[in-house]
């Protein structure tokens, strides 16, 4: 009876209690504040609070450094603002005659407003539904393919988005274009990819983690191609940018275009977590214990690929936090996919806010976004592995 | 009854038949040993039963109704199946792991409740292995392991539990173990077919014993009737030695020393 409520309900059931005895323990014994501020929040659910501080610390961090206090009253005054011209104009069009809300006086300049909510804002939101959703893509594909190695593009997405965005650059470089083109190969990657494994394997997990290695090198080589017939003064540079990943470009349209795809996805993953625990113990054990195997995989792709696809279609291709990111969670709260999916959104959302800060601040010139999450994940893993004992690596 | 199959046929690729005419039944309680070579198709049997394969010809019937026309999650909650191995990739803790039995009585969209845990928690103390929940399955034994896919069968709060060759891969204590776990969850009114390569686990705890051989059922009824030399020698191509034994009251079988190995006298 006691023992599944110990960790999470002790805590909750007294909370003022343990608050006013860590108190006292605090200047009884002379227990360090920090140590007992983190007895009191668990690791687990402080962990929730990470994505929230470095959202404000990037807003003002920055080439443009700005002082904290101000940035918040920007966003927060000029977000009231923006709600208030909005509701006006709303009211107007409702009513048929100009309504005009007051609203709050500006105290800042326009190259503020212009950094807050035109640059740092999309970009910071953008990394974080990147970050979140590659993250959560990729914990459900590991457990899906019952092998803690897979990432997001297991299944071929990341080589069609690269090979859609290649095809758009060569086209047209606009960067909607790009964009539409991206989502829509890597989609079409994955639906070869799962008609390779109907036709073949019946749904097997294993035909078509094959079927994606063939999708996948098959679309390398059409990028390839694609770099090959490039301008090299041109189009090349810009291809070889954008398969290396950046944030740099990132717009409010762009942001407002991919949320609701990345958000719908991970609603579905996160709804469907516990179910996820079922199909990584095996497809035959799930089916015994009544889980609809074959929807249920359908339902995992998808959702990971709608999710992946959107992600890298603004973003262009970031490895490694599908891969890392979830094993940093499992770390820090076991294999159990109930906390398994929240936590490794708001761990690789935390991630990608850190590596984007280093991205646009570290030199004078953008570094992509690619080569940085290796940078700076690989060794942090490594040093987490020697750190701790992970379960499938005896 | 509770379990009935009748006529059942089934082929992998519709030529040669893995097994045909198969006829079976279990009352509430019953204990029923499939017997039978490695490759007879006991395990082709058992996924048929759960619905996974899908009969050619023949039907099973689960308290009346019928598999084929059933959701998974109608049948797993008729049926607990325990699999020969479990091949952990992720370290569940023993609990989460037994929790997932609950999975055909919870919403698709749902998360399991405190209800939900308590079933397992009974199911843990059911078979006295309530020690072993914060354990991770990737540690325990294989015993241990055995025991808590037991468990989360039991979580399923099945009529009908099914289990392909508990004893395989364990060693002669854990055997009886599981053996006598069964024999209990028997008594409480638990219907149990399991396959299994030791004739003399009839003895010990069945009701019924079925010889499957060459796709069909050989023989069928009691143990005494079912485990004779002749049909051991049908079965497995060995003789065997069937004899009641004053010190452990009941009949046993073993196996008789087959030619060319030298036995005690000579080593």
């Amino acid at each position: 009876m006691t023992h599944r409520k110990e960790p999470i309900m002790e805590i909750g059931q007294e909370p003022r209690n343990a608050a006013i005895g860590l108190l006292r323990s605090v200047f009884r014994d002379g227990t360090p504040v920090h140590e007992a501020v983190l007895r009191l929040i668990p690791a687990e659910k402080a962990i929730y609070l990470l994505p929230v501080a470095l959202f404000f610390f990037s807003l003002f961090f920055g080439r443009y450094m700005m002082d904290p206090v101000e940035t918040f009253r920007v966003l927060i005054v000029g977000t009231a603002n923006g709600f208030l011209d909005g509701a006006s104009s709303l009211l107007s069009a409702v009513s048929g005659h100009p309504v005009l809300l007051p609203s709050f006086e500006q105290t800042w300049g326009a190259s503020e407003e212009t950094v807050v909510f035109r640059i740092r804002l999309p970009r910071l939101i953008a990394a974080m539904l990147v970050g979140g959703g590659l993250a959560i893509a990729g914990a459900s594909f590991q457990g899906l393919f019952k092998n803690p190695l897979v990432s997001p593009d297991i299944l071929g997405v990341s080589a069609g988005a690269g090979f859609g965005a290649a095809v758009g650059i060569l086209l047209s470089g606009n960067p909607m274009v790009i964009q539409i083109s991206a989502f829509f190969f890597g989609i079409l990657a994955v639906a070869v990819t799962y008609g390779i494994g109907r036709a073949v394997g019946k749904g097997s997990t294993l035909v078509l983690v094959l079927g994606g290695i063939i999708v996948g090198s098959l679309f390398s080589a059409f990028i390839s191609l694609t770099k090959y017939i490039a301008d090299p003064y041109d189009t090349l540079p810009a291809i070889v940018f954008w398969l290396m990943g950046s944030l740099s470009t990132v717009s409010n349209a762009d942001v407002i275009a991919v949320a609701p795809p990345i958000l719908l996805g991970a609603l579905c993953l996160y709804l469907v977590r516990w179910r996820i625990n079922l199909l990584a113990v095996g497809e035959e054990e799930a089916r015994a214990l009544g889980v609809d195997t074959k929807r249920m995989t359908v339902v995992l792709i998808i959702a990971s690929t709608v999710i992946t696809a959107s992600a890298v279609c603004i973003s262009g291709i970031i490895g490694w936090v599908g891969l890392v990111v979830p094993h940093i969670g499992r770390m820090l709260v076991g294999p159990d996919f109930r906390k398994l999916i929240p936590v490794s959104a708001i761990l690789g959302a935390s991630f990608l806010l850190v590596v984007d800060d280093i991205a646009r601040t570290l030199t004078a010139a953008e570094i992509p976004l690619g080569i940085l999450t290796s940078l700076v994940g690989a060794p942090f893993f490594a040093y987490l592995l020697t750190r701790k004992k992970v379960g499938w690596i005896s | 009854m509770i379990l009935n199959v009748n006529n059942a046929s089934f082929s992998y690729d519709g030529i040669t038949k893995q097994f045909e005419e198969i006829s079976l039944s279990l009352r509430r309680g019953e204990v029923l040993s499939l017997l039978g070579r490695n490759g007879t198709g006991k395990s082709t049997l058992i996924k048929c039963i759960l619905n996974i394969l899908t009969l050619q010809k023949g039907e099973v019937e689960i308290n009346g109704r019928r598999v084929a026309g059933m959701r998974p999650d109608e049948i797993a909650r008729e049926i607990g199946y325990v699999p020969q191995t479990h091949r952990a990739v992720f370290p569940f803790r023993a609990f989460d792991f037994a929790l997932m039995g609950r999975a055909p009585h919870i919403p698709t969209f749902s998360v399991p409740g405190e209800e939900d845990c308590e079933k397992v928690e009974e199911a843990f103390a059911r078979i006295g292995i309530a020690h072993l929940q914060d354990k991770c399955i990737s540690e325990i034994s294989g015993g241990e392991s055995q025991m808590v896919m037991i468990a989360r069968a039991l979580a399923q709060e099945p009529s009908l539990l099914i289990l392909d060759e508990p004893t395989s891969h364990l060693d002669i204590g854990n055997q009886m173990k599981v053996i006598a776990t069964i024999d209990r969850l028997a008594a409480d009114g638990i219907a149990i077919l399991m396959s299994t390569h030791f004739p003399d686990h009839g003895f010990l705890l069945s009701h019924t014993v079925a010889i499957l051989e060459n796709g069909r059922l050989i023989a069928r009824g009691p143990a005494e009737d079912v485990i004779t030399k002749e049909n051991l020698r049908e079965a497995y191509g060995i003789d065997v030695c069937v004899r009641y034994v004053e010190e452990v009251e009941r009949m046993v079988c073993i196996p008789m020393s087959p030619c060319g190995c030298r036995g005690r006298e000579e080593a």
